[in-house]
């Protein structure tokens, strides 16, 4: 549709209304590629930057392609700390983050989707209000409550509160269940399924989209998040990725090269879920973008 | 995506185990009512119980229960007595690195939050310019925005280097003489402000998404007015956005006054240093709770904090009937 009316347009102001709008796109495309190299260049120097000598990091100006490629950075700064350790137990933490927030986020959508019960839109209400209060008003009192529960030192106060929903896939979902007919669920119903069966065995299987942008979003936070592990891991050998870079920054101090070495290592799994999966990400943008709009 | 997710399980039709079909039952009709009135809660309740249990125990409670904490001298291990109003006037008298933090905060929600916003409105208005490869542009200037933690802020500290780092290198390319970044406490706060310019992929997939729903007879119709591009994105991209801008305002703002990892692991000493240009107010909050274990210090501050965000999204929505458009005139 787009085309035929530009197609029109052009048809109707002749050809240097045509010329113009090339003119204007050609320049359009030079300012986005030139934008472009604020990405492109910072990963190209993280990378350039791992490879290097230590003699060269320091060189100044800077080189933009390293004299000599030092691939073993990668493997020497891995193995300078136990990264093997921290990557088992980012990746542990990010399984149960994962699992925790697909099924308990999509089982307490339905309910506020499709069930129909008194109260339900007074606690909706109060899931978009949960979304405003800052993180750090409850971190204190939720600190204390495994203080005293004696999960401080553990990963429980990271996997298991995934598993109680989060307001805003709980949002997210909804909105999607929103889009599935009525009609759908109540014949199911008439035919005598429960909801529990009918959210099993008919919802889940046609989420799957939706269910993999909650999978790609909250792996991406977990794999993330500082915060979290900063408070409640102690023991350096239950240090996630993020707190073991952050401890092997003040290790290595100004060892740039190895450092961007573990900081390419630790983006990389990122990186390539994204490229991979990029329409869920974005397509979570826009299923909580459409309603807040 | 919806469409396609929907359509699968009804052209496969959905087949119902035999199991299912009950034999039909005979309950008189207002028993049953009654009952089914009943079951309905009951589900009802039951698939919210996850969330509810959640909200109760690590969000509802914690927040009555941090209420509480913030008029005692809580610090984890031993005392917990009421002090009244003693963390406040301490806040507000006598800590002064309390108003450091946030001259802090509000330097960088002020100054951070307007660059970000214009520089996510400029990249999707270049965005849906459907020039060749926008999609690649936009998969591009979104990825930043997955990368975060500290691998990032590794990255920019290299970045920020004042005589090795690529941005000083880039400005000297164009004889510029950069500053020393996160050495100096003048440019430490600029520095974040850059880090966060990196990473505005969220808001601006919200303005793409905005932009492309809006009709395009309206600009047909500016066009054959006589309006210039300059002019359409003006009268007619801008209004039509609004209600876009200002969500978008609000949900930044409130993200940029808890700004803390990136402080916390940039600064030299995690305290905010150089000169406490770095100490912002959640960095502090987190200081005085987790190393010094003035809990009911930080609590208040936690509460003083939620009152400000709560009032600046007040003042937001009240201010926003003077410059946000909703089409068809209903007021949401």
């Amino acid at each position: 549709m787009r085309h035929s009316l530009a197609w029109n347009r052009c048809s109707k102001h002749g050809l240097g209304r045509k010329r113009s709008e090339q003119i204007i796109k050609g320049i359009v495309f030079l300012c986005l590629a030139a934008f472009s190299l604020t990405v492109l260049l910072p990963m190209w120097f993280m990378l350039a930057t791992a490879l290097k000598t230590p003699q060269e990091v320091f060189m100044s100006p800077p080189t933009w392609i390293p004299t000599r490629f030092v691939w073993h950075n990668f493997a020497d700064a891995w193995n300078a700390a136990p990264f093997n350790r921290y990557l088992l137990n980012s990746a542990f933490v990010a399984l149960f983050a994962v699992g925790g927030a697909v099924v308990s986020n999509s089982f307490v959508a339905y309910g506020f989707a499709k069930l129909d019960f008194p109260g339900r839109k007074f606690w909706f209400t109060i899931i978009l209000g949960t979304m405003m209060i800052p993180g750090f008003v409850t971190m204190i009192p939720q600190y204390i409550l495994f203080n005293k529960l004696g999960w401080v030192g553990t990963f429980l106060p990271l996997i298991v509160p995934p598993f109680f929903g989060s307001a805003f896939f709980i949002f997210m979902l909804r909105q999607f269940y929103m889009t599935i007919p009525n009609e759908l669920i109540e014949s199911a119903h008439i035919d005598g399924a429960n909801h529990y069966y009918i959210w099993w065995k008919l919802i889940i299987p046609m989420s799957g989209p939706a269910l993999a942008t909650v999978a790609v979003l909250s792996f991406n936070w977990s794999w993330n998040d500082f915060l979290g592990p900063l408070l409640y891991l102690t023991d350096n050998n239950s240090f996630t990725l993020q707190l073991g870079l952050k401890l092997f920054i003040g290790q290595v101090h100004t060892q740039w090269n190895y450092l961007m070495a573990v900081s390419c290592l630790v983006l990389l799994p990122i990186i390539v879920i994204f490229l991979a999966f990029q329409s869920y990400f974005l397509e979570g943008m826009n299923l909580s973008g459409a309603v807040k709009g | 995506m919806p469409e396609e997710a929907i359509s699968f399980p009804l052209s496969s039709g959905i087949s119902i185990p035999d199991t299912f079909y009950r034999s039909g039952s005979d309950d008189v009709a207002t028993q049953q009512r009654s009952r089914s009135r009943w079951k309905k809660t009951l589900t009802g309740y039951s698939f919210i119980a996850p969330w509810l249990i959640g909200f109760i125990v690590f969000t509802g409670g914690p927040l009555l229960f941090s209420l509480y904490v913030s008029f005692t001298n809580y610090d984890v291990t031993s005392r917990m007595d009421w002090v009244g109003l003693d963390n406040f006037k301490r806040m507000f008298n006598s800590d002064p690195l309390f108003w450091k933090s946030v001259y802090n905060t509000l330097w960088y929600v002020f100054i951070g939050v307007p660059f970000s916003t214009v520089g996510a409105i400029l990249l999707s208005t270049l965005l849906s310019q459907k020039v060749w490869g926008a999609g690649f542009f936009r998969m591009l200037f979104y990825m930043p925005t997955v990368l975060s933690g500290v691998a990032v802020y590794t990255l920019w500290m290299q970045m920020l280097g004042p005589s090795t780092g690529l941005v000083n290198t880039i400005l000297r390319f164009f004889g510029i003489d950069g500053p020393a970044w996160l050495s100096d406490p003048a440019w430490t706060k600029p520095a974040l402000v850059l880090m966060r310019l990196w990473s505005l992929g969220t808001s601006m997939m919200l303005y793409l998404s905005a932009m492309h729903s809006v009709p395009e007879q309206l600009y047909e119709a500016a066009e054959i007015d006589g309006a210039g591009r300059v002019r359409r994105f003006f009268i007619i991209t801008l209004p039509m956005i609004s209600p876009i801008i200002f969500f978008d305002i609000i949900v930044s703002m409130i993200g940029a006054f808890q700004v803390f990892q990136e402080a916390y692991v940039m600064s030299k000493d995690n305290q905010g240093g150089p000169a406490s240009s770095l100490l912002f107010y959640n960095l502090h909050l987190f200081n005085q709770a987790f190393t010094n274990f003035n809990m009911g210090y930080a609590a208040a501050m936690a509460w003083f904090l939620f009152l400000i965000v709560m009032a600046i999204t007040l003042v937001n929505m009240a201010v926003s009937k003077y410059w946000v458009h909703y089409e068809g005139g209903d007021k949401r």
